[in-house]
């Protein structure tokens, strides 16, 4: 098991190498630079600005530099090999093992990537504990009430509307809500800075909208996982020894019942996290996943680059605890190997 | 026991729970050569009993009958619209003009039946432009989903037979794809090929399949790869095996057949998610653009007008409200197909 464990997190590092190749390849692809603000640079400052930041260097490697060295006599194989490597990609992926991901372009170097990321994440952490927390305390209930009295019209109330929870996206669904919201209560979808400081009221809104996926999802889980065991021999036995309703539900059905949902708070989790740029960019919200969207269209590299690495490690990390936890749930499904 | 593994289902996380598929519990499946004894035994077989199961689940009918109506509207577009979707006289159509049943104090704003949903920013008909982007959606569902089968289906079943270091290749594969943050990878592959020709092709539709078919091949190969470890350990693949069929033949009439039912329940739902790719993608800008020639057969899409109504709901809100609806019920649809199709063809799983 630990050893498996070791293998799966070991192998995170080729995938995120792999993830940030094709990353910066596509990027380099886009037309258009990090110095292309409204007001044109100058070609000599774009030129300083660009050796500053070692972006005159080739992509990839960087073979006239070996030559050079070569020309100067130099025949160390370990400088030789770093002077070959001295070119964007490479240079970029030995700061990132140094957790070092860079200067922010669009700031013109004055901040970090990993500075941004620190300042940003914890707005978009927030967002994505509101909509966990409502997943959670509106979902188990609805899927609790739905599995209890299955066939009945909560049931299928509850199967409908978590049903449309999942499908309709969250990008619909907070369109309308926003809309709905200003028409009917004259709530301004545009908050002051200081609102998203501390956890405040602007965070309801983006929050629930952003758990409606996950609020069905743990829903529909419960109940399913609950129908499954109401049909067990040891609820009968429960049952049959005379146990009151509230202690056979509750010590015997939901304990047990919950644990599928317990291991999906983690993936989930990450994935309120990723995915909840699209509310931030509705919402207004200043996050990291609003961050990205303009770091995109600023072709401010390293801050596109730094998110992209930041988020797949999440992802993939995320994929690790799923495989885990299924081996937790369900001992048929050990992880071999 | 945690439900679908590894099966395509329409929750966010989706992607990353799919990844178990090496790992799942194999299906039991009812019987060998099902096709045969379809022909054999007309109205046992398991098609048929998925038929009339499907046809009993009222939701899933109900999401079939939709979609083969829009799918109608799609073709009979131009018949339906009642008017151009691109052009219009702002004279009589009037801009931002109210939906039918709302009134105006401005009579060229009071809505009017010859304008349904009213007008846009430029008097262009809402609901004539509506029925157009129903094209857009139909196709980016549609044409991924077969891609994504017709490259995911033989990658899993070679994977899944051959074993070994071509399945390990392949699995590693599926792992980066699945790192990358989906809709980072969309954003950063429509900003570097928007403009390049091969971009530009069919108004960026044919881009927008490419990757949505990279993203998404590789969970349909999972799981074909982990239905067919478990299949070809069944003693009717034996059976075949040393009555000296090859492997062709072990795999197309033995297993495939077996694995078809997730297969189309997963299909059922790339096809949803496309449709939401696209949609988010062109709210955010990146999308299919619009195409402003008169005669042409994708004017816009639902996304496309989400993104103009979300400018100007104040003045019209329905340029807003209507493609909004039009999407959330198509995704509807979709997943109330796919669920009755899972309860249809994997009776296992049904209670």
């Amino acid at each position: 098991m630990l050893g498996f464990l070791f293998r799966r997190v070991l192998w995170i590092l080729p995938v995120v190498f792999t993830v940030a190749a094709v990353t910066f390849f596509l990027m380099y692809r886009a037309p258009g630079g990090p110095w292309d603000t409204d007001k044109p640079v100058p070609a000599g400052t774009r030129e300083n600005l660009n050796r500053r930041f070692g972006l005159d260097k080739p992509l990839w490697v960087n073979p006239d530099a070996v030559a050079a060295k070569r020309d100067q006599g130099v025949d160390n194989p370990f400088t030789l090999g770093r002077a070959y490597l001295d070119a964007q990609f490479p240079n970029y992926m030995i700061g990132v093992f140094r957790f070092d991901l860079g200067p922010s372009y669009a700031s013109k170097g004055t901040e970090t990537v990993q500075r941004v990321i620190v300042d940003k994440l914890p707005t978009s952490a927030k967002v994505g504990l509101v909509a966990l927390v409502f997943a959670l305390i509106v979902g188990l209930p609805l899927g609790i009430a739905s599995a209890l009295r299955q066939n009945t019209w909560v049931d299928y109330l509850a199967l409908f509307t978590s049903t449309i929870g999942a499908a309709v996206p969250t990008f619909v669904s907070g369109i309308l809500v926003l809309i709905f919201m200003s028409q009917v209560f004259g709530v301004s979808p545009i908050r002051r800075p200081e609102e998203w400081e501390g956890l405040g009221r602007a965070y309801l809104l983006p929050g629930m909208v952003l758990g409606l996926g996950t609020t069905a999802y743990i829903a529909r889980l419960t109940r399913s996982s609950l129908l499954e065991i109401k049909r067990q021999d040891y609820i009968r036995t429960a049952r049959a020894k005379g146990l009151g309703e509230t202690k056979v539900v509750g010590r015997h059905m939901l304990r047990n019942a919950l644990i599928p949902v317990l291991t999906i708070l983690g993936p989930a989790a990450a994935d309120l996290l990723t995915g909840s740029f699209i509310i931030e960019t509705i919402f207004n919200v200043p996050g990291l996943g609003r961050e990205f969207v303009t770091s995109i269209g600023r072709r401010d590299y390293s801050m596109i680059m730094g998110t992209t690495l930041f988020y797949a490690v999440l992802i993939a990390l995320a994929n690790v605890t799923v495989d885990l936890s299924y081996g937790l749930v369900d001992p048929r499904i050990r992880v071999k190997r | 026991m945690p439900p679908t593994i590894g099966r395509p289902h329409p929750t966010a996380w989706e992607p990353l729970m799919a990844t178990v598929a090496p790992v799942a519990t194999p299906q039991p499946r009812e019987s060998s050569g099902a096709l045969t004894l379809a022909e054999r035994r007309p109205g046992r077989g398991l098609w048929r009993d998925a038929w009339r199961r499907l046809r009993r689940n009222k939701m899933a009918m109900a999401g079939l009958v939709y979609l083969v109506l829009l799918a109608f509207v799609a073709v009979l577009a131009p018949a339906i619209a009642p008017q151009n979707p691109v052009t219009s006289d702002v004279r009589t159509a009037g801009n931002y003009r109210k939906a039918a049943w709302l009134d105006d104090a401005n009579p060229l704003r009071t809505g009017d039946w010859t304008y349904p949903l009213g007008t846009d920013s430029i008097g262009r008909d809402v609901f004539s432009r509506l029925v157009f982007g129903t094209r857009v959606s139909l196709v980016v569902g549609f044409v991924p989903m077969f891609v994504i089968l017709a490259i995911g289906v033989p990658l899993g079943l070679a994977s899944g037979f051959a074993g070994g270091r071509i399945d390990n290749l392949l699995m590693r594969l599926t792992d980066v794809v699945y790192a990358f943050p989906s809709i980072l990878f969309f954003i950063i592959m429509q900003i570097s090929f928007k403009d390049t020709g091969f971009g530009k092709l069919l108004g960026g539709l044919i881009l927008l399949f490419v990757t949505l078919s990279i993203l998404n091949w590789t969970g349909i190969a999972r799981l074909v790869r982990g239905d067919t470890l478990a299949l070809k350990e069944k003693e009717y693949v034996e059976a075949a095996r040393s009555n000296g069929a090859s492997v062709g033949r072990i795999i197309l009439r033995h297993i495939l057949p077996n694995a078809l039912g997730p297969i189309i329940v997963a299909g059922a739902f790339i096809v949803p998610g496309a449709i939401i790719s696209e949609a988010v993608l062109s709210y955010l800008g990146i999308g299919v653009r619009p195409d402003v020639s008169v005669d042409t057969p994708f004017p816009t899409s639902w996304g496309q007008m989400i993104l103009e109504g979300s400018k100007s709901w104040q003045a019209q809100s329905w340029m807003l409200i209507a493609p909004s609806a039009a999407i959330a019920l198509i995704t509807l649809a979709f997943t109330f197909l796919g669920d009755g199709l899972r309860d249809a063809l994997d009776p296992r799983e049904t209670r």
